[in-house]
């Protein structure tokens, strides 16, 4: 039992070694697959233009509904004018990246790990190795950099939709004034915050596209394997976020 | 070649609009950034004996329109005064020399901001020119104190507190000078 207990732990802090140097296996990669830009421009079209209408989406609702619950809780206490900086604060550091990195994790996390989980079933991967063609450098990393380019332009934009669906609930049909929502939230928003907010989202990132393409990469090469590595790659994702979010959160205060 | 140029288009407009997005953040909801590519700006000082919880950032205003915001606060050792720097809209160049600030509260418990007060005088100020007629900001506490100081007051003194001037300027020096007594 006790031994049982010892190897699960010892396989998981094997497993999260095997993911640093996986990542310090990338970031070495990464300078040289910078001047090959075709590549990463076709993963950022792939992971970051084909999230755009969800990101967008679920953002106009997330900025709906703070406005509405918002405005619920700040009319009793008569401060309905707070609502801008209520929505601003609440998306640009918290819901903006958080939510888009966990849809991020399901949208272009799955997409990612299932693809390297495919080229690794049916000997992709082996074949390019054959062909002295180095799959981390010409299949992984650029996958990588997309998504860490695409992930704070994705947060970026989903704060901006949301504080325009806060401030059409808010101040299209419940009434707040226009000037004195835009005006307090200017007042009492900070650079510090939305600095926040891209740290966040970078840093979610590099962790989301990470565990896609670290599940992918390694993933069993049979059906079975490639299901069970783009299940793990939304459950780790969701897991690390959360976890990440946390921390970072703290560090900034 | 054709296929290349659409992705091309597409991984360009959505990096363009999300720069644009991060644009927006730094620039539109912040007070922070509005003053990078904002008018031409010139500087006044004002010292203030006490400015209670004024920011950097606070609004300046004149009959209630912004025309500027507060960029710096410091203290000057010498005559222990708050030196508050002021960054005025060029636009409004025409404040007499002997306007004065005052610092409120907007509502209730919000933040403060200053509120310039025309004067009569013929020249305004300049950059770099200094408003000398200022006052304190409104302690909440300073005032409880004060109200509290007065309602005893005026169970032993009746007479005294009616014959009090009625304006409220003159109202905190004479309240200072009832304490010193």
């Amino acid at each position: 039992m006790f031994k049982e207990l010892w190897e699960s732990f010892t396989d998981a802090l094997e497993g999260l070694g095997s993911v640093v140097h996986f990542l310090f296996r990338l970031v070495v990669h990464s300078p040289s697959a910078l001047l090959r830009f075709n590549l990463i421009s076709q993963q950022i079209f792939n992971s970051g233009a084909f999230s755009l209408v969800i990101i967008m989406l679920s953002g106009l609702f997330v900025g709906m509904v703070l406005g509405l619950q918002g405005f619920q809780l700040l009319q009793r206490f008569g401060s309905e004018e707070s609502l801008g900086v209520a929505a601003t604060i609440g998306l640009v550091k918290e819901l903006g990246p958080v939510v888009t990195a966990l849809l991020f994790a399901g949208r272009a996390g799955t997409a990612l790990a299932s693809e390297l989980g495919l080229m690794r079933a049916t000997d992709q991967i082996s074949a390019m190795e054959m062909m002295a063609v180095d799959p981390i450098q010409r299949v992984v990393v650029p996958r990588f950099l997309g998504g860490v380019i695409s992930m704070p332009l994705l947060a970026a934009i989903f704060s901006v939709i949301g504080i325009y669906g806060a401030q059409l609930i808010g101040v299209q049909i419940m009434g707040v004034d226009s000037g004195s929502f835009w005006s307090q939230m200017r007042s009492a928003v900070g650079l510090k915050d939305v600095t926040e907010g891209i740290v966040k989202s970078l840093i979610f990132g590099v962790a989301c596209s990470l565990i896609a393409v670290y599940q992918g990469y390694y993933a069993t090469p049979t059906a079975e394997g490639v299901g069970r590595a783009t299940t793990s790659t939304v459950v780790t994702s969701a897991v690390v976020i959360l976890f990440l979010d946390y921390l970072i959160t703290a560090a900034f205060l | 070649m054709r296929k290349s140029r659409t992705l091309n288009l597409g991984t360009g407009s959505f990096v363009l609009l999300g720069f644009a997005a991060l644009f927006f953040l730094t620039t539109q909801t912040t007070s922070r950034g509005l003053t990078w590519f904002g008018p031409p700006r010139y500087e006044v000082i004002a010292k203030f004996d006490n400015i209670g919880d004024l920011k950097v950032g606070a609004p300046v205003s004149m009959s209630g329109v912004e025309i500027g915001r507060v960029a710096k606060i410091d203290f000057d050792s010498n005559d222990y005064k708050a030196v508050v720097l002021l960054r005025l809209n060029e636009r409004y160049n025409k404040i007499p020399t002997d306007s004065d600030a005052s610092i409120y509260t907007q509502g209730l418990l919000g933040g403060k901001f200053i509120g310039i007060t025309a004067g009569g005088a013929d020249t305004y100020l300049q950059d770099k020119g200094q408003i000398d007629f200022t006052q304190s900001a409104f302690v909440l506490e300073n005032l409880i104190g004060q109200v509290l100081a007065n309602f005893t007051k005026s169970k032993a003194d009746e007479q005294q507190n009616s014959a009090a001037p009625a304006d409220t300027k003159s109202n905190a020096d004479t309240k200072s000078k009832e304490k010193t007594k």
